[in-house]
């Protein structure tokens, strides 16, 4: 593939990407109070004393997040570090009811580790790159500021507020917009095949900061911005372009990149100052001293390990091996919950190919129609394990089984049922077929006489009449041997 | 008619439950004197139906044939940094003024489960923060002492824990909570001849107690002897799930551990506290208080803790470094004061809330706390300071090889007068240089009477035990009580 590279007056730019994506753990609880983590209730439904800082609350911290954090860094082989401690990040803000920030900065959970990014990962010859990680750290959420409730105040929804995040920090690896899509891609499939993290970038479960840079190819680094809660990767792809050639424009007409925060505005499509290094805050980090340095014992460390899935690399082997194309494999396996679909549907008995090209044709296209995810789906793993059951078993044919999936996707009723009710079974009755060949035959005596006279092709027309006449439902290997038996 | 007043802990728990009187008779008897005492100035708000109420439920449970709790129907005093549900709890602030917590902190849960009524909320240092008193947003709190030279200057009760001293020794109560960071117990205790230890580190939980310095903060009890000192620690102790610094441990017996035979303790005597131009008072009290302890069977040893004079300097960026986080949420946008000037925003109603609400030593704390923890200052202040207090731990660790205690005084001199010393702040945290190092170790440590100073005022003598060993500190405590003969009293001016 050719490298991504901006072209300026002065020749050509080079992209230098880092991410620092946030992603919300998936917990009952909060990092350090027992509240719900629920999403979408009603404005501070889900706030507990810890939550609010009122006087004299102290936080706890909740082991299933430091647990998610953990299976997180393995699933990255990434170094665990059996004794971390958390920091407070001090600077005053309305959503932030402790006045800091309770995040790890001097001695995070999870040190270094690296993911694995396909390019196109439909395409199995797609560049393989692997993308640094620096560390991941968990740290507290904050609250949500609604400024739209009056016409003078602004209000602060605190349901949020202590909701566990780990921060997801990459090396400057990435080098066009397009290997930053697809490394946040291939990061969102882990979480969700780890279960650390929904990946919800609608919902605001992930979300990236975005630090861009540009070179000339192989120079010294250049000055790094960094934009802010990005939260969708279209977004964040538009963002680097931008950001990129604003900064090669910025350079090459005499000015200079100043490190500054930047935010994206959806709406423009541009990147737009924030504030600048200078009056960048002093967090004033320091040990929080209300919690006990994190030491995590071998036992747990092991459990930890023992829960890991089989992850998306190891599952596209795995499926190669069952006979899958490269491009099945690669597409079943992109997306945890298409993994895990596939899955119950092997888990029913189907056969690894037959389940693969029906998942991949009938039913994908089938909720590209109705507009629907997997998720969705109104046909679930095991009622599409008894419709493929009956195919597989001669019950009904092919295309029969097509007719049977619209009407199970318009009734939900189960296969059986449907193929019952609507007399769909394949018939083996070769009575019934040799009369309706014989009267075929008799209709089109001229063709039988230039089957006869050699013209092969026209076996097809008969099969074909033959099945119509049977209403589809006759075993096509039957007819097939009937009529080479009958045309002689 | 038993003078409810002279009575102890031990005593009014006693007589409640023989039925030598009612707990009612008790809390009415001290309601009346804590509502005559306004002129101490020792209560911030006084609670007379917290008290009453828990009396009538111990002489309820009495009468039902219940068992009764370790406090059982002994009103106390609860210092104003311990959050208390339904009961306005300010740490002394104008910040606060008006909270009403919907909560109860755990250690004064523990004391109401014990039996213990509240008499009313006490008078402080403005979030613990001060030696004097002197820093209430309510004004200070004055001792029930007086010089015996005639005059009638005002004295400071000490602090932070003065309105606790004051209360106990005006015998308004028998006893009372207490906070020490960095001496809030011991140092208000021995200004006023009374009892107070401070417990190691993470035996009584900070839930729901006001934080000034998260790893120095530790609630301890003030009470008029030993005994009772071991008798409220117990019912304040224990492990609390909500506070990850809690230490989950059971609580010992230390009152029926009490013991004053130190036969083969032996006693360290450290050579750093014996300051150049020590007062001369101070310095015959602990050589009183060493001749006690010899008498109770101990053996005294010279011991070295060379890192002491490093330890104010350390305590005073460490209190002050937490305390500038801790204190960030009184921000004016949940509850307390919210002070908003007409078109201001967000950080100028931070700026005002926070000018109006906290006294000007808070405002100090903070400041230094934030220029210490601030980039590029951090290492040389900070990290520094954690240093030398891993060093001051070491520096007792290392004399646990020889000692078993360690005897001191508690502070360099005997009460100060209000307004003395609130002009030079350095000299204020002076009286806190004998105290610091245990705080900054988190090892127990207790103040008991030693004697009164020429001026008829009483000095303290401070005992450091190791980890975990409150019992060997009461113990000593109690061998100093029983030979010290300190039976001295306030005259009752106010």
């Amino acid at each position: 593939m050719t490298e991504y590279r901006i072209q300026g007056n002065t020749g050509e730019w080079e992209v230098v990407i880092g991410l620092e994506v946030h992603a919300q753990v998936t917990s009952e609880s909060k990092l350090f109070s027992g509240s719900s983590t629920g999403f979408g209730a009603e404005p501070n439904s889900h706030v507990s004393l810890v939550d609010a800082a009122m006087p004299g609350m102290l936080p706890v911290p909740n082991r299933e997040c430091l647990r998610q954090a953990v299976r997180t860094g393995m699933a990255i082989n990434a170094q665990i570090n059996r004794w971390s401690r958390f920091d407070r990040k001090n600077y005053f803000y309305a959503d932030l009811p402790q006045g800091y920030q309770i995040s790890q900065l001097y001695h995070p959970i999870v040190g270094e580790g690296e993911i694995e990014v396909t390019l196109n990962e439909k395409d199995p010859d797609s560049v393989v790159k692997t993308i640094g990680i620096e560390r991941i750290h968990v740290e507290q959420d904050a609250g949500k500021l609604m400024h739209d409730q009056h016409p003078t105040m602004s209000f602060v929804d605190l349901n949020r507020s202590g909701v566990a995040l780990m921060e997801i920090v990459s090396r400057p690896d990435m080098r066009s917009p397009q290997e930053a899509g697809a490394y946040v891609k291939k990061l969102r499939s882990i979480l969700r095949y780890v279960g650390s993290c929904d990946g919800n970038m609608e919902q605001g479960s992930m979300r990236a900061d975005v630090n861009v840079s540009v070179r000339k190819p192989g120079g010294d680094l250049g000055t790094r911005t960094e934009t802010k809660n990005v939260n969708s990767i279209r977004f964040m792809m538009q963002a680097i372009e931008y950001e990129a050639q604003r900064q090669v424009d910025l350079i090459e007409s005499g000015g200079a990149v100043v490190q500054e925060t930047r935010l994206f505005d959806a709406n423009k499509m541009e990147t737009r100052s924030m504030r600048s290094k200078e009056d960048a805050h002093d967090y004033r980090y320091f040990p929080d001293p209300d919690l006990l340095p994190v030491e995590l014992d071998d036992a747990f460390l092991e459990e930890c390990r023992a829960s890991l899935p089989e992850l998306p690399d190891a599952k596209r082997a795995r499926y190669e091996s069952l006979g899958l194309t490269a491009y099945n494999a690669a597409v079943l396996t992109a997306e945890a919950e298409t993994a895990f679909w596939f899955e119950d549907l092997l888990a029913e008995g189907v056969d690894a190919k037959q389940g693969s090209n029906w998942l991949m044709s009938e039913l994908f296209g089938a909720l590209n129609k109705l507009g629907k995810t997997l998720d969705e789906s109104p046909v679930s793993p095991k009622q599409a394990a008894e419709l493929l059951r009956l195919v597989a078993d001669g019950t009904i044919s092919g295309s029969i089984s097509k007719q049977v999936f619209e009407i199970m996707l318009e009734t939900g009723q189960a296969a059986s049922a449907i193929v019952e009710e609507k007399g769909l079974k394949q018939t083996s009755d070769t009575g019934a077929i040799e009369a309706e060949i014989a009267k075929i035959m008799a209709a089109n005596e001229d063709k039988v006489t230039e089957y006869r006279s050699g013209k092969d092709k026209l076996f097809g027309f008969f099969v074909g009449q033959t099945m119509k006449a049977m209403q589809g439902k006759a075993n096509p290997q039957i007819i097939n041997d009937l009529l080479k038996k009958a045309l002689g | 008619m038993t003078d409810f007043s002279r009575l102890g802990v031990a005593a009014i728990r006693e007589g409640v439950a023989d039925g030598a009187f009612k707990a009612v008779e008790v809390a009415e008897a001290l309601n009346a004197r804590v509502s005559a005492a306004k002129a101490l100035n020792a209560f911030i708000i006084e609670t007379p139906e917290k008290a009453i109420e828990a009396a009538q439920a111990v002489d309820a449970d009495r009468a039902a044939g219940k068992p009764l709790g370790k406090m059982a129907g002994v009103p106390i005093g609860m210092k104003d940094l311990f959050c208390t549900e339904g009961v306005q709890t300010t740490a002394a602030s104008h910040i606060l003024e008006g909270f009403v917590p919907t909560y109860e902190s755990t250690v004064s849960a523990n004391l109401w489960k014990a039996g213990a009524g509240m008499l009313g909320k006490l008078n402080m240092d403005q979030f613990a923060m001060g030696s004097s008193n002197e820093t209430s947003y309510f004004g200070n709190v004055i001792s029930p002492w007086r010089r015996n030279d005639g005059g009638n200057a005002a004295l400071a009760p000490g602090g932070s824990s003065g309105g606790s001293s004051s209360a106990i020794a005006a015998r308004l109560c028998p006893a009372a909570t207490g906070t020490d960071t960095g001496g809030s117990i011991r140092q208000p205790a021995a200004f006023v001849g009374i009892s107070g230890i401070k417990p190691t580190y993470g035996r009584c939980s900070r839930w729901g107690v006001v934080a000034f310095a998260s790893s120095l903060d530790q609630a301890g009890p003030m009470a008029r002897d030993v005994r009772d000192c071991a008798i409220m620690l117990e019912a304040m102790a224990g492990f609390d799930p909500k506070d990850s610094t809690s230490l989950d441990l059971p609580v010992p017996a230390w009152e029926a551990g009490l013991n004053s035979d130190l036969k083969g303790k032996r006693i360290g005597i450290p050579k750093e506290y014996r300051l150049d131009g020590i007062d001369e008072d101070i310095s015959k009290m602990w050589d009183n208080g060493i001749a006690w302890l010899k008498d109770a069977g101990a053996e005294i040893v010279d011991i070295s803790l060379p890192h002491t004079k490093y330890a104010l300097p350390a305590y005073y960026i460490i209190a002050p470094a937490e305390a500038s986080s801790n204190l960030a949420r009184y921000d004016g946008v949940r509850f307390g004061l919210r002070d908003l000037p007409e078109g201001a925003g967000l950080q100028d109603m931070y700026a005002a809330t926070r000018a109006a609400g906290f006294g000007e030593e808070v405002r100090r704390r903070i400041m230094i706390g934030t220029y210490v923890l601030s980039a590029g200052f951090y290492d040389a202040y900070y990290t520094q300071a954690q240093k030398v207090r891993a060093l001051i731990a070491r520096d007792f660790d290392n004399a646990w090889a020889s000692c078993d205690l360690i005897l001191a005084p508690t502070a360099p001199s005997a009460a100060f007068g209000l307004g003395e010393k609130n002009a030079d702040p350095l000299s204020m945290y002076l009286n806190d240089v004998f105290a610091v190092p245990a705080s900054l170790a988190g090892l127990p440590a207790m103040s008991v009477p030693g004697g009164l100073s020429k001026e008829g005022l009483p000095m303290g003598l401070q005992i450091i035990g190791k980890a975990l060993d409150e019992q060997a500190v009461l113990n000593a405590g109690l061998a100093i009580e029983q030979r010290s003969g300190f039976t001295a009293e306030a005259g009752e001016w106010w």
